[in-house]
């Protein structure tokens, strides 16, 4: 991922020699080293990829309701259909849907709202912390405690209480998660663009002349993004959890267009009679999913923090 | 310090007041009045007067003192479903939430803590590995599917402990505890433990964090050339020094701890405070919403000033740099 957002730095210009070790090479070199990170990374781009394929492969529409049969509802995983066709691996709930293709269908959506939100707020938060950090002053000032302010309320409570007035809907959680989640970036971007802004490469550009908005953006930007990176990656898994949370409450994506979270809230009724495989396996997929992105980002942040190297 | 109270007391009130303002816009501006603070079932006459006695026909600013000053005289409207006093029914379920928000931090403290110094020192140990493994899973398992998967485990498979419900409860000040009785604490176990997953690896990482990087720092190597001993070293040098972010992080998180059990508390069918607000707004009962809102809004603003305080007796770097 980012490949070329954490490219070299300008003052570590290397020579022309075909093996040099650029930052980004040792970058994947080192993330490479670890046998958890790099499996991690392959188990999400595997789920990425099914997200994205779901109408081809799934067995069935689990949307299209001509396909669903109501005699089927609530059967153990690995029964067969009514009319022998087909074999519901994971089971079906209690409307006759396979619970694989849900899943499959379920991942798209948690996938789209979760990286919807982190991008939309990484490019928000990202721009404010940049501003407060380079205009400095009032700006920052301002900038910084509405920061504080976001961070002192937990996610849950302010995208709660943003639902509560907007009611639910996929754009009203991405909204929610967007909020929630710009200070999270704004506090990195600032924390890091205040010590490169201090650096003698930054200095250079400034007596060069350069305009600000290119100082900003070729060369104070590209140096604070491992940071943001890290804060990129473990922010996606959380919104897919918080959105996860949402609907299972009742107040994130509608009926009609369910996310892991609300297939796993569809199964909460059944589970006390002992039909664990609804609410189960959407939750083993959503755990798949946030566990092997953390797995990445836990790493990336290891890989990127020069204070934890010897 | 006084000083810096002050300024901290003035800056509490300034953002009390700013949420105030947005939960106002949020329900009077955002949502349509009428449709909030009057019954659905009542009849146009009816309306219109409910519509003169809130003053909805007043300009927004006007709407917003009476708002601020039946607010702060404790008046947060009524209870469309439960008809009574929404703030009185907040106060009624706040005991449950509270000790099962108090029963998780101190099963994080008890359980985090102990686990954390033990993998920041022995970093590359089996066990440190285990443990930091088991701290991602922690984090990235959704709370209300582990809350499922436990129901699933020990109440519906093994029948070792009750699915929903608070059980038996005892008075103590004048409010019904669970903590209190046998019963009380079985249906206690499973909530608490689900509430306080996020907060043992939270405390896990930190300690883990703080010991690696005091570890390093020039006062721990001059205090093992002196010649202490290993338990004093870790014991009084480094413990003291991690406890500083552990304490603000543990005393934050008890607010978010606090608001978190909406999702314990629903999967759990637990009545507190978290049940209350996501029923209400299921069923669109609004005064008890803004009372909610209001309360823990108020509630987070009383917990960041006294973290903030302790903050600055733990830390005097934090009070003189706000003196200059």
């Amino acid at each position: 991922m980012s490949a070329t957002t954490a490219g070299p730095a300008p003052t570590a210009a290397p020579a022309k020699a075909p093996k040099v070790e650029t930052p980004f090479r040792r970058f994947v070199s080192e993330f490479f080293e670890s046998k958890i990170a790099t499996g991690a990374l392959l188990v999400f781009v595997c789920i990425v990829l099914v997200a994205v394929l779901a109408p081809v492969i799934s067995p069935q529409n689990p949307y299209d309701l001509a396909q669903l049969d109501i005699m089927d509802g609530r059967l153990e995983p690995g029964s067969r259909n009514a009319d022998d066709t087909m074999t519901y691996w994971l089971g079906t709930d209690d409307q006759g849907r396979d619970m694989l293709s849900g899943i499959m269908y379920g991942l798209r959506i948690s996938l789209i709202v979760g990286a919807g939100s982190a991008i939309a707020a990484a490019l928000i938060g990202a721009s404010l912390g940049m501003l407060a950090a380079y205009a400095g002053g009032r700006t920052d000032t301002v900038i910084m405690r509405l920061v504080d302010l976001q961070l002192s309320f937990p996610t849950i409570l302010s995208a709660l209480m943003i639902l509560a007035f907007l009611g639910k809907g996929i754009m009203n959680v991405v909204f929610a998660l967007i909020v929630v989640e710009w200070a999270y970036y704004a506090r990195t971007v600032r924390g890091t663009a205040l010590v490169e802004r201090r650096r003698e490469y930054i200095e250079a550009a400034q007596c060069l002349a350069l305009p600000t908005r290119r100082i900003i953006f070729r060369h104070l930007l590209p140096n604070c993004m491992p940071p943001l990176i890290v804060v990129g990656t473990i922010q996606i898994a959380r919104a897919i959890a918080l959105e996860a949370t949402l609907s299972f409450l009742g107040l994130g994506v509608p009926i009609t267009e369910p996310s892991l979270g609300l297939l796993i809230a569809n199964g909460y009724e059944y589970m006390l009679s002992g039909k664990y495989w609804i609410s189960f396996y959407p939750g083993i997929a959503l755990l798949i999913t946030i566990v092997s992105i953390n797995l990445v980002g836990d790493h990336l942040r290891d890989v990127l923090n020069p204070r934890l190297k010897k | 310090m006084s000083v810096y109270l002050l300024r901290r007391l003035i800056q509490a009130a300034l953002v009390m007041l700013a949420m105030s303002v947005i939960v106002f816009v949020g329900v009077y501006a955002i949502g349509d009045p009428v449709e909030i603070l009057i019954s659905p079932d009542a009849d146009q006459a009816e309306k219109a007067r409910a519509i003169a006695a809130l003053g909805l026909d007043k300009p927004l600013w006007e709407q917003y003192l009476s708002f601020l000053s039946n607010a702060l005289r404790g008046d947060l409207g009524r209870s469309f479903v439960f008809n009574e006093p929404a703030l009185q029914l907040i106060g009624q379920r706040a005991p449950a939430t509270l000790e099962l928000a108090f029963g998780a931090t101190i099963l994080a403290i008890l359980v985090g803590l102990p686990l954390g110094l033990y993998a920041g020192l022995r970093p590359n140990g089996a066990g440190a590995k285990a443990i930091m493994a088991g701290s991602i899973l922690g984090f990235s398992l959704p709370t209300f599917w582990v809350g499922l998967m436990l129901i699933m485990v020990f109440a519906v498979q093994l029948g070792w402990l009750p699915s929903t419900g608070r059980g038996e409860t005892a008075e103590f000040l004048g409010m019904r505890w669970s903590f209190l009785t046998w019963d009380g604490l079985r249906h206690m176990a499973m909530p608490a433990l689900n509430l306080a997953l996020f907060k043992i690896s939270l405390v896990i990482r930190l300690t883990r964090a703080g010991v690696r990087e005091t570890m390093l720092m020039d006062y721990v190597k001059f205090a093992r050339a002196k010649g202490l001993s290993p338990q004093r070293v870790i014991g009084v040098h480094v413990f003291k020094n991690i406890l500083i972010p552990v304490v603000t992080v543990v005393g934050l998180e008890l607010g978010s701890t606090i608001a978190f059990s909406v999702v314990t508390e629903s999967v759990f069918a637990w009545p507190g405070m978290g049940k209350l607000i996501i029923d209400s707004i299921n069923v669109l009962d609004r005064p008890v919403i803004v009372a909610y809102l209001m309360s823990i809004v108020l509630m987070f603003i009383v917990i960041n000033l006294v973290v903030d305080l302790l903050y600055s007796v733990l830390d005097p770097r934090v009070r003189l740099e706000s003196k200059g």
